[in-house]
């Protein structure tokens, strides 16, 4: 392994849940607003996740009031400071951009089986 | 003050306490062995030369065998020469590690840029394209490159295609963003010239 890999693997945060593609998440992000800082959550699927160790990030994707928000969440920023899983969804792919082009029923994810 | 030979290993991202993000070049500075010492008595300017990287003796001519046998060392693959006022205390044989940019919050750093052979205006002067459609011919050519019968001639200088990249390059005014003294490792914020495991050349800035 080289040095950078080494880097990029190197104390990352274990707080975070296991989570894959196509689950519902809840990401609690820090916002600083005119010199205070509060949290707000941001509820929708993991569509896509790109990058390793420090550089990872993730898609997700919500329908907020009538209106598709897709936000990207650098992982390991310190902004982000907790996600918890609240669905596991069933999916095929590891990229689920085909969500963007649909609306109502067939947006769906089904959920996962246990 | 002198600098030291590196290695560009690679970028990656650290993030602040307030959640900004840095990007990072990740660069292995040194250790260099200083190979030769050049003065005003002898050279007539003062320098530090030092040397960098393994290098198989086989590889090596004998006349570099030599010398780097003469500063005790292994032959050693990259060789740079380092302005300093006189008066400095580097000795033949001395060897100098990342330490030496422990202090400084900014360096500049050499190297050489990624080659891309002979390439068009376009991608080497940032040029325009010119249309597609409508019979058009001069989807990528470089257009028009002067006046008239005034001034009957190309002016120096004017943007043309040509060979692009591999060709040495000095990035100004680097942050530093940490310095890692047990691996030799500097982190510099943003790019620097170069492909990855390119030898770069690190100087503190003005």
């Amino acid at each position: 392994m080289n040095i950078v890999e080494q880097m990029r693997a190197e104390g990352l945060r274990d707080d975070l849940p296991d989570f894959n593609i196509g689950d519902t998440i809840n990401v609690a992000v820090r916002i600083v607003e005119g010199g205070k800082s509060r949290i707000q959550n941001f509820i929708g699927a993991v569509i896509a996740r790109q990058g390793t160790g420090h550089e990872a990030s993730i898609t997700v994707r919500k329908i907020s009031g009538g209106i598709a928000v897709e936000r990207i969440f650098p992982v390991e920023s310190p902004n982000v400071d907790s996600i918890t899983v609240k669905k596991r969804g069933r999916i095929r792919r590891a990229k689920l951009y085909y969500l963007r082009g649909r609306t109502g029923r067939k947006a769906r994810i089904r959920e996962a089986r246990r | 003050m002198i600098g030291l030979i590196g290695k560009k290993l690679g970028m990656t991202r650290t993030f602040q306490e307030d959640g900004r993000s840095i990007p990072v070049t990740v660069i292995q500075a040194g250790p260099c062995v200083i190979t030769q010492v050049k003065d005003e008595a002898n050279e007539g300017y003062s320098s530090v030369q030092m040397g960098f990287g393994a290098k198989k003796p086989k590889n090596t001519p004998m006349p570099m065998q030599g010398h780097f046998r003469k500063a005790g060392t292994d032959p050693l693959r990259s060789v740079a020469e380092f302005r300093v006022d006189e008066g400095h205390e580097y000795k033949l044989g001395d060897t100098v590690n990342v330490s030496l940019l422990a202090e400084i919050t900014m360096v500049d750093v050499t190297g050489t840029t990624k080659g891309r052979g002979f390439s068009g205006s376009i991608k080497r002067h940032g040029q325009h394209r010119g249309p597609d459609g409508h019979g058009s011919k001069n989807v990528r050519a470089s257009g028009s490159i002067g006046m008239h019968t005034f001034p009957g001639r190309v002016l120096p200088g004017k943007a043309m295609p040509g060979q692009y990249g591999n060709k040495q390059e000095t990035k100004r005014n680097l942050t530093v963003v940490a310095v890692d003294q047990e691996k030799n490792l500097i982190l510099v914020k943003g790019s620097v010239p170069g492909h990855r495991n390119g030898i770069v050349y690190i100087r503190p800035s003005r």
